[in-house]
Formats: structure tokens, sequence, C-alpha cells
């Protein structure tokens, strides 16, 4: 089932232990849902509290007063409408305000409900909002290969190559008017950052460049046989300099299998995997790479004892440019692209990936193949 | 002569940006406080209270400087914000902080597209400070 995280905004303490116990109880089904709906209740009494919430957490819908201490509810409207607008209101009103609450509606509230309400008008009320999020996901999921993401993509990828630009393009000014003073010495350090960033650059833009191969080509004749313990030796070969500065050990276990695939394809796949689990690794950390077969399906695992990864960062890792930003990976490059390339060259295949990890102990990630 | 100095916090997740910035204005003579992350520039506003601040628009999330902005106008109301970042005109995401309406929303009072000319940022800022 899954959960929809509501927060109820209001003074009273007994409307919002109410709405919890009738909430905490209570999910929503439809014939054409794929799972049931249910609740996650979260409480607060003022619009200030309200606001730190919705910053720092999931929230999907929020039941909110609009009579409130401090700040009023549609203070709290207005500032969901502006940074949160995925976000679903419900006002709860009093009779004596429903001018306010149609005034709400108008502003952008999804709907109100009048107090008192019985449980039963408020579960028909978030009946309807569950339903509106589901159709508003599916909507989404449609139109996710359409104009839209390339657009977005465009955008990004513009903002990610602009930044070295202007970084390098500072340093060199920087330098032109000799503004840290007269000797070369005094530039060393603005010299390296430009050439890591240039460095930076170039491995986006190959990654772009496989991106693009991968969107224009589905090239049956490149298909050929191939050892897949192979193609791993020679990935863990070419990234053993890397793990070797990074103090990171890389160990395969192989089994004797083989595929029908572009060697190509395999390579981009264990290239960006086990680098990946080198550069996110620690110092003194391992990597294992464990080639199996079950049920005509190439079982690829490769396990780091890494900084890991939160639930969250696992749900965005696959989109373009996401990079995990903390204060472990500060200093790490990476286009954000690797992933995605990986994504893009298992769907060819109708293969599969997925990731277990944990935060400060290491990533697995899975990768299944049809053979 | 170091207690006059005017505080600017600069917030940007790129090193390099933030290392230029800082060089730039700190030769306007401003003292200037520099965080890498929007929750290292929340903790600083929590202790100390800048005569004005840059925020760099995406950070941990594409939304950092509105976020930060906000927080900032809710605490110190009067404290100028530029909000700066390198999305340019040309991908659609531009936005300035003219009409009446956006100011409304945007708790921004400059918007400033990266890349721009030190003196020209020197005039904003003496602008934005009253100097």
């Amino acid at each position: 089932m899954d959960k929809l995280n509501v927060l109820v905004v209001d003074d009273e303490p007994g409307i919002r232990s109410g709405v919890s116990r009738i909430l905490n109880n209570f999910s929503v089904s439809y014939p054409f849902m794929d799972s049931d709906y249910g609740f996650n209740v979260v409480e607060t009494s003022t619009g200030e509290e309200a606001v730190e919430i919705i910053e720092n957490q999931d929230i999907e819908i929020v039941l909110l007063d609009n009579k409130l201490p401090g700040i009023q509810g549609t203070d709290v409207l207005e500032y969901i409408n502006k940074y949160k607008p995925e976000i679903l209101v419900m006002m709860i009103t009093s009779y004596a305000s429903l001018e306010l609450a149609v005034k709400a509606t108008n502003q952008g509230a999804y709907d109100f409900i009048p107090k008192p309400f019985t449980p039963q008008e408020l579960k028909s009320a978030l009946e309807n909002v569950s339903k509106h999020i589901f159709l508003r996901g599916m909507t989404r999921k449609l139109n996710k290969e359409g104009k839209e993401i390339r657009y977005q993509f465009l955008s990004v990828l513009s903002h990610e190559l602009k930044a070295p630009l202007n970084a390098i393009e500072g340093y060199l000014k920087i330098m032109q008017e000799r503004q840290a003073g007269d000797k070369m010495d005094d530039y060393d350090q603005m010299l390296d950052r430009s050439l890591h960033r240039i460095n930076g650059m170039r491995n986006l833009i190959m990654d772009l460049l496989d991106l693009t191969k991968i969107k224009l080509e589905k090239k049956t004749d490149k298909f050929q046989q191939v050892k897949v313990s192979e193609i791993a030796q020679n990935a863990v070969e070419a990234i053993n300099p890397y793990a070797i500065q990074k103090d990171v050990q890389i160990f395969l276990h192989d089994k004797d299998v083989e595929i029908n695939i572009d060697p190509g394809d395999l390579e981009i796949i264990f290239n960006n995997l086990i680098s990946n689990a080198v550069k996110y690794n620690k110092n003194n950390g391992r990597v294992d790479v464990f080639i199996d077969k079950k049920d005509n399906l190439l079982i690829i695992k490769i396990k780091d004892t890494g900084i890991g990864l939160s639930e969250d960062e696992i749900k965005n890792l696959f989109e373009e440019f996401f990079r995990v930003k903390n204060e472990q990976t500060k200093h790490i490059t990476g286009s954000g692209l690797g992933l995605p390339i990986v994504r893009k060259v298992l769907d060819i295949y109708h293969g599969d990936i997925h990731v277990e990890s944990k935060v400060n102990e290491g990533s697995t990630f899975s990768v299944t193949l049809p053979v | 002569m170091g207690n006059d100095k005017k505080i600017v916090l600069i917030a940007d997740d790129d090193m390099d940006y933030l290392f230029q910035m800082k060089m730039h204005i700190e030769s306007f003579g401003f003292e200037v406080i520099t965080a890498e992350s929007q929750r290292e520039a929340e903790r600083v506003i929590e202790h100390t209270k800048p005569d004005l601040a840059i925020f760099d628009l995406m950070m941990e999330s594409d939304d950092s400087g509105f976020i930060l902005s906000f927080k900032m106008k809710r605490k110190y109301p009067d404290v100028p914000i530029i909000l700066a970042t390198a999305v340019a005109s040309e991908t659609g995401m531009s936005f300035g902080v003219n009409t009446q309406n956006d100011k409304q929303w945007i708790k921004a009072d400059l918007y400033l597209e990266k890349g721009i000319r030190k003196d020209q940022l020197h005039k904003e800022i003496n602008k934005l400070l009253k100097i």
C-alpha cells in the first residue's frame, strides 16, 4: 500500500488528534489504481512550523486551518503555491467563514472542509484528493518521454556546461588583471582549479556522446556472443590505476557466462558501475564484482563499502544530471549521466537494475540481463 | 577599522565561483562570509546578520536560493538579497524581479546572471546598500 503524507495544521488539539485517528485506519482504493492509498499524518499547531515541515519533509496533502496563532492559513497557502505547488491543500474552515473558503480555493487551495466535520466527510474529502494525486501521477508518467523532458534536459545541460565556463572565465579575468599579484606562482591554485573544471567538462561531453549513441542506435549488427568475465576483467584493469590512487581494492568473482550483446554496451555497464563503486568508496575500501547466471538471466552485482545512499537519493539516482550532494561528495566530480546511461543501455536489452544501500556502509547495484 | 566593514554573505555550491566572488567583494572593502550550501547558509544566519546576501539559485535543490531568501527575509526583512544563477535566458528559465507580482513571491531584491563584470557587481552592491 502506498502512503500519502498528510500534514494537519490546526491550533485545536482535538481536531488534530481526531484527524490522525480517522486517517490512520483509513485507506482509499479504486478499481483503476495499482495499489491502495493509506495515510501518514503529521501534526502541527502553527503556520510557522507548517512551513518548516513542508520544506523538510515530503508532504502530499495539507489540511489547513485558516485561523492560526501566528501567520495565517492563507499565508501558508501562499507559500505552498509559490514553492511547493504540487502539494494539495484542503482548507479547514468554520461554517461562518465559507466565503473565506471559497476565496481560498480561488487562491489555489484544492478544496475545503467545513468545521465541524464528521469522519465520513473527512474520508470522502480525502478520497477525492487521493484520486486526484493518482491521476496526476499517471499523466506525468505518460508525458515522460515527451518534449518537456527533452527541454528540461537541455536547460539543465546548459547550466552544467556554463558553470565550469564561468569559473574558468572568472579565473582568467583575475589573471589578466593580475589581481592576485605579479608572480606566476600567485596563480598556481587558480590554474589547477581551471584545469580541474575543464576535465569535468570533458567527462560530461564524453558521457553525452555515449548517451546520444545509445539513443540513436539499436545496432543488432554489432551483437556477438561474448564472455562476460572478459569484459568485466577489462573494465577492472582500466579502473585499477584510479582505484590504487583511492586505496580501494577491486575483486572479481566470475563465473563462465556468455551473452549475445554489443560488447561496447556491456563495457559501458561495467565501466560506469565499477568506477562509481571506486569513486564513492572510502579509503581502504573494497569493491566486489559478482557475475552469475540464474534461469536464463545474467546477474551482475557490484558491491562497495562506500558512503552509501539514502532512500531519497536512490529515488533520483537514475535521473539525468542528478548528483548526490553532501559533505562527502563535495570534492567528487561527475557528470550526473553515468547511471542514466546504464539505465538506457539496459532498456535496450530489457534488462533491469536495482540498488540496495545503507548510508555509511555501502551500496550494491544489481543488474539482470536476459541471456 | 575592521569593525565598521559591512558583511556580505555568499552562498554557492560552486567552490570556484565562491572563491572568486569572495576575492572580488573583499577587494571592494567588505567582509565576506561564505557558505557552500543552503544548509550552511541557514546556520550562518542563525547567529549572524549580514548587511547583504548573495545566494545561488540551485544548490542542494533546484530552488535552494528561493528558500534561503524566504527564510532570510522572515528573519531579517531589511537585508537586501541578490539571487545569482547560471541559468540563462536562452533556457527560458529566466526571471527578473521587476514587476510588483514578482517581488511578492521572489523574496529577493535583485536577480543577477553569473559572469557579471566586477565593476557592475560593485555598482549593484553599492546601490542595494545605499552607499
